[in-house]
């Protein structure tokens, strides 16, 4: 659901084709650590408006999108 | 100097807080005096950054120890000063005693003030200061912490653990513009040192003399504006942990 929003920010981010982000692609794959996450969620905020805390570890683009789904109920 | 930058000092309302406070707010900082203990004197504090520097100044009542407290109070200062640049985590506390005969709540709560408070503060400011690409962090730590000091193991052990974490975190939110940096007292003339006033480490102090909280102050105006400092552990001590 919020798929295309992180994959936009990634591509912006990285300098990657926003096709070439994938729900399996992990972060590091991508060239972000885990301090680059926590702040690419800061810019997901700003994004699309939400206001979530990271409190755990995500792997992929999927772990992601999963984790703000939950915590969005 | 620190025209247009906020800071937050806990344990401000007296003591080294409180000198760093005024220092900040001398410099042109607007400044939240965070206290646990005592509004009228927080207050004090206020109204001398107000009236003596012209700058922005206001009082919040938080137990630093308590993980949602200091959340809810990030959330308030930011909402009244709009963001924070400085944090100074100072408040600390002494419940002194030798091991043999330490309670275990005397260690835990000192730990949990003098350590956890400082991590609970960072944990809710990093944001902020990830945000700004900018951030200061001061963590008062002591000579105790250093060289050890018999009948404080608790409140060495924290003081030595503020030091690994201003390392850590200096290492961790270097790449965004973030320092941290340790501060570690000698002995200072506060309320805190009043009972060692006749300790024979006094003594041992090659300078001759406890040191004043403006020592303290002037340090904390030093590494709030050294850009090129990070991590480090800054003696303040008239020589005794050398």
């Amino acid at each position: 659901m919020y798929f295309d929003a992180i994959a936009k920010i990634v591509s912006e981010r990285t300098g990657c084709e926003v096709a070439d982000v994938k729900p399996e692609s992990t972060f590091s794959e991508l060239g972000i650590d885990s301090l680059d996450t926590v702040e690419l969620l800061m810019n997901l905020e700003d994004e699309i408006g939400i206001e979530i805390e990271l409190d755990q570890k995500v792997e992929t683009i999927d772990d992601l999108n999963k984790f703000i789904q939950s915590k969005q109920g | 100097m620190l025209k247009g930058k906020v800071a937050l000092v806990t344990g401000a309302s007296r003591g080294i807080g409180e000198a760093i406070a005024k220092k900040f707010a001398s410099l042109g900082a607007d400044v939240a005096v965070i206290y646990a203990g005592s509004q009228e004197k927080a207050e004090a504090v206020v109204k001398s950054c107000e009236a003596d520097f012209g700058v922005k100044a206001k009082a919040y009542k938080c137990d630093v120890s308590d993980f949602e407290a200091t959340k809810e109070l990030v959330s308030q200062v930011k909402e009244d000063f709009g963001t924070v640049h400085i944090l100074v985590n100072n408040a600390g506390i002494t419940k002194d005693g030798l091991i043999a005969m330490m309670k275990e709540d005397s260690f835990d709560a000192v730990i949990d003030t003098n350590l956890k408070g400082a991590f609970n503060m960072i944990r809710h400011l990093t944001g902020i200061f990830m945000r700004n690409r900018e951030g200061c962090i001061i963590n008062i730590s002591s000579v105790a912490g250093i060289m050890g000091n018999a009948g404080q193991v608790n409140y060495s052990a924290s003081k030595a653990g503020l030091i690994g974490l201003t390392k850590s975190v200096a290492k961790e939110l270097a790449p965004r513009g973030v320092r941290c940096n340790a501060i570690a007292p000698g002995f200072i003339a506060t309320d805190m040192t009043e009972a060692q006033a006749d300790s024979p480490l006094l003594k041992m102090i090659p300078l001759g003399k406890m040191g004043e909280t403006e020592d303290i102050a002037e340090a904390a105006a030093y590494l709030a504006t050294a850009k090129y400092v990070t991590g480090e552990t800054l003696r303040v001590d008239g020589g005794i942990a050398m």
